[in-house]
């Protein structure tokens, strides 16, 4: 027992007085959750729209002040000449051509429309398709309102919307629990790994190899110190979260950080395991790479696991992050309670538990 | 009883075999040195017995354990100095001393008397990092970590090498020392002059063993005359004299050329030959460790 206490007395006093550490720990947690979700947003903003009204009736008209009224949408070419427009989306300057043909107006009242052509530039695949949708929907809007004028029942006003969980569709909000997990794998990942195979290229874990300590005690005090820093680090985000961006989770924190404790138990694990296996700083660092790019782009941190390929979908069951990121968006943005995410908390416990055993298995005093 | 027995020891990396059916055995409470250059493959026996490496075969005990077999009861009694200071440089002295006691679930109080004599001439810089200590600060607080739980057995892998004569020979006085206490010590080094303040040496090389017996007698079993020679050009003297009938061997040794020479030998008509060479002193030599090391490695 006393072995175990000087070990991790050790490990704080070692991260204390590293000149880089410390800083690291408080500075990076806040500088992500202040600049990330700002900057990693997927709301598609200021689409160029060209206007070629071959028509120039006062439907035309409208449809051109609803686009310009829009918040998402930017009339900036005005023409009768497609060819013009065309050539401006050529150069990029627009995002999106609307096309009014000639006699639309009239056609209109006859029951039977001449169609409007939209012509959106899809090289950005979700500006492109969000662009469009943004231009339909103004469009069907002016029509709409023209239809009620007429007199007629408006088509739109039998549809209701309503986002649940998240009702601005606000992606900063389904982000920064993402950006917290980013968080963990980086300094929960990368930290206990370092310290590991530091200590084999100083030399210093030959000597606490010939000492009588056992491989689970050597690897406990290798494990507690960074989850003790990742519950630290969670706490610290969890308030830019609240103080930033007035987001708090619905359901209960306590079920956030019994999450956060499994998760960080598994990811240091993990990065142990590697550490173990490797000689040097360089091979460490590669294979967590190899890993954390999976675990980032596999488990729904960026993209939903629900819009993967089956055979994706079938792998991410594998990544432990995936269970931690249904538990912390479940949490803060919907409320789930712990019966309903009760799979994803077992699948953790068996990832810690997996992982910190490989850990000590891994770790051998002699070759 | 004997503190270290080894039986028929080997241990290879790859093709490269770094021991070769070593065996030898080191007696309780004597001060046994391993001498031989670089890659003979004193480390690895020192890894060996301190139970950081599985042999390939052969067996070895230490205190009476076997080393595979028991190799947790050894870790508790033996002290292990590594060839690279490996104790942590962002501990102070005192924080490093304390670390490795409760490891070994020793306290320093207890100790104290055992390592005194060596910590108390680093105690003046105790709050300083063992990082930014001088090498041969460092070396003693090494030495004290290694002590600190009373080992039986103390195993030093090139202690002294990379550091300044007045503390080597500062460093073989308290190894002197402990001895008197009984502690049994295994001590690696490239130094050939540090042999003779052993008890009895193995000289090796290339993972065999080329010789093992008390330093006095080893030199004994030297028999062949030796002479010093010395002239202005040296390298054309080590040519030439490598050349001249009866000389089985010549080489650089400090300010002289060794000879070593053959029944043969004509001693007066060497001298006259090479008295063309400017300056030129020849004298008889007494072999030392390091005459006969090359001998032996040499056939």
């Amino acid at each position: 027992m006393r072995a175990f206490i000087v070990l991790l007395q050790k490990e704080f006093l070692q991260i204390r007085r590293n000149s880089f550490l410390p800083k690291l720990i408080i500075v990076f947690p806040i500088m992500v959750m202040l600049l990330m979700p700002l900057i990693m947003t997927m709301d598609v903003r200021n689409v160029n729209v060209a206007l070629v009204d071959q028509d120039q009736s006062s439907t035309s008209a409208r449809i051109a002040s609803h686009i310009n009224a829009s918040d998402y949408l930017c009339l900036s070419i005005a023409t009768t000449e497609y060819p013009e427009a065309m050539f401006a989306l050529e150069r990029g300057e627009v995002d999106v051509i609307v096309q009014v043909p000639n006699r639309f107006e009239q056609s209109l009242m006859l029951d039977s429309p001449v169609k409007i052509g939209i012509t959106a530039n899809a090289v950005n695949a979700t500006k492109g398709a969000l662009g469009m949708q943004y231009v339909v929907q103004t469009i069907a809007f002016s029509l709409s309102e023209l239809t009620e004028e007429a007199g007629r029942t408006n088509v739109s006003e039998l549809i209701s919307i309503e986002n649940r969980f998240n009702p601005t569709l606000n992606y900063r909000h389904y982000m920064i629990p993402a950006l917290m997990i980013i968080l963990f794998i980086l300094i929960c990942g990368f930290l206990p790994a370092l310290s590991i195979v530091g200590e084999k290229e100083k030399g210093t874990i030959e000597q606490i190899n010939v000492t009588p300590v056992s491989r689970l005690v050597f690897t406990l005090s290798k494990l507690i110190p960074y989850w003790i820093i990742g519950m630290f680090v969670l706490t610290i985000a969890m308030i830019v979260a609240k103080l930033v961006y007035g987001l708090s989770p619905v359901g209960n924190v306590g079920l956030i950080y019994l999450g956060a404790a499994l998760f960080i138990l598994v990811i240091s694990g993990f990065s142990l395991t590697i550490a173990n296996l490797s000689e040097t700083m360089q091979q460490t660092m590669f294979v967590m790479f190899f890993f954390i790019m999976n675990f980032m782009l596999l488990s729904g941190l960026l993209t939903p696991v629900d819009s993967m390929p089956l055979w994706a979908q079938n792998i991410t069951l594998f990544l432990p992050p995936r269970y931690f990121v249904d538990i912390l968006r479940a949490v803060y943005l919907k409320g789930a309670g712990f019966i309903d995410l009760r799979s994803s908390y077992c699948a953790l416990l068996l990832f810690a538990l997996f992982f910190n055993f490989l850990a000590i298995v891994t770790y051998k005093k002699r070759s | 009883m004997e503190a270290i027995v080894i039986d028929n020891l080997s241990k290879s990396y790859g093709k490269v075999k770094a021991l070769d059916n070593v065996s030898f055995s080191v007696r309780n409470g004597e001060l046994f040195g391993l001498i031989g250059p670089d890659g003979a493959g004193k480390t690895t026996l020192f890894r060996l017995l301190t139970t950081l490496l599985t042999p390939d075969s052969g067996s070895a005990k230490v205190a009476g354990w076997d080393v595979v077999d028991d190799y947790l009861a050894i870790r508790s009694c033996v002290g292990y100095m590594p060839g690279t200071f490996s104790l942590y440089q962002d501990l102070t002295v005192e924080e490093n001393l304390n670390f490795f006691a409760a490891l070994f679930g020793a306290s320093v109080r207890d100790s104290y008397e055992l390592v005194e004599p060596i910590y108390k001439q680093i105690e003046p810089f105790k709050n300083r990092r063992a990082g930014k200590l001088s090498g041969g600060m460092k070396q003693k607080l090494a030495l004290s970590c290694a002590l600190i739980h009373r080992p039986k057995v103390l195993f030093l892998d090139e202690p002294t090498t990379g550091v300044d004569a007045v503390s080597r020979s500062e460093f073989w006085s308290m190894l002197a020392d402990l001895k008197q206490r009984g502690i049994t010590i295994l001590v690696s080094t490239p130094y050939m002059d540090e042999a003779s303040l052993c008890d009895r040496i193995a000289l090796c090389n290339e993972g065999r063993l080329l010789g093992l017996d008390s330093p006095h007698q080893l030199v004994a079993s030297f028999q062949s005359p030796l002479w010093a020679i010395r002239a202005k050009n040296m390298y054309a003297l080590l040519e030439v004299a490598r050349r001249f009938e009866g000389v089985t061997e010549c080489y650089p040794f400090g300010e002289f050329h060794h000879l070593v020479v053959t029944d043969a030998f004509d001693a007066e008509k060497f001298a006259r030959q090479m008295n063309r060479c400017d300056d030129f002193v020849m004298c008889e030599a007494h072999p030392t460790i390091e005459d006969l090391f090359i001998k032996l490695m040499k056939r």
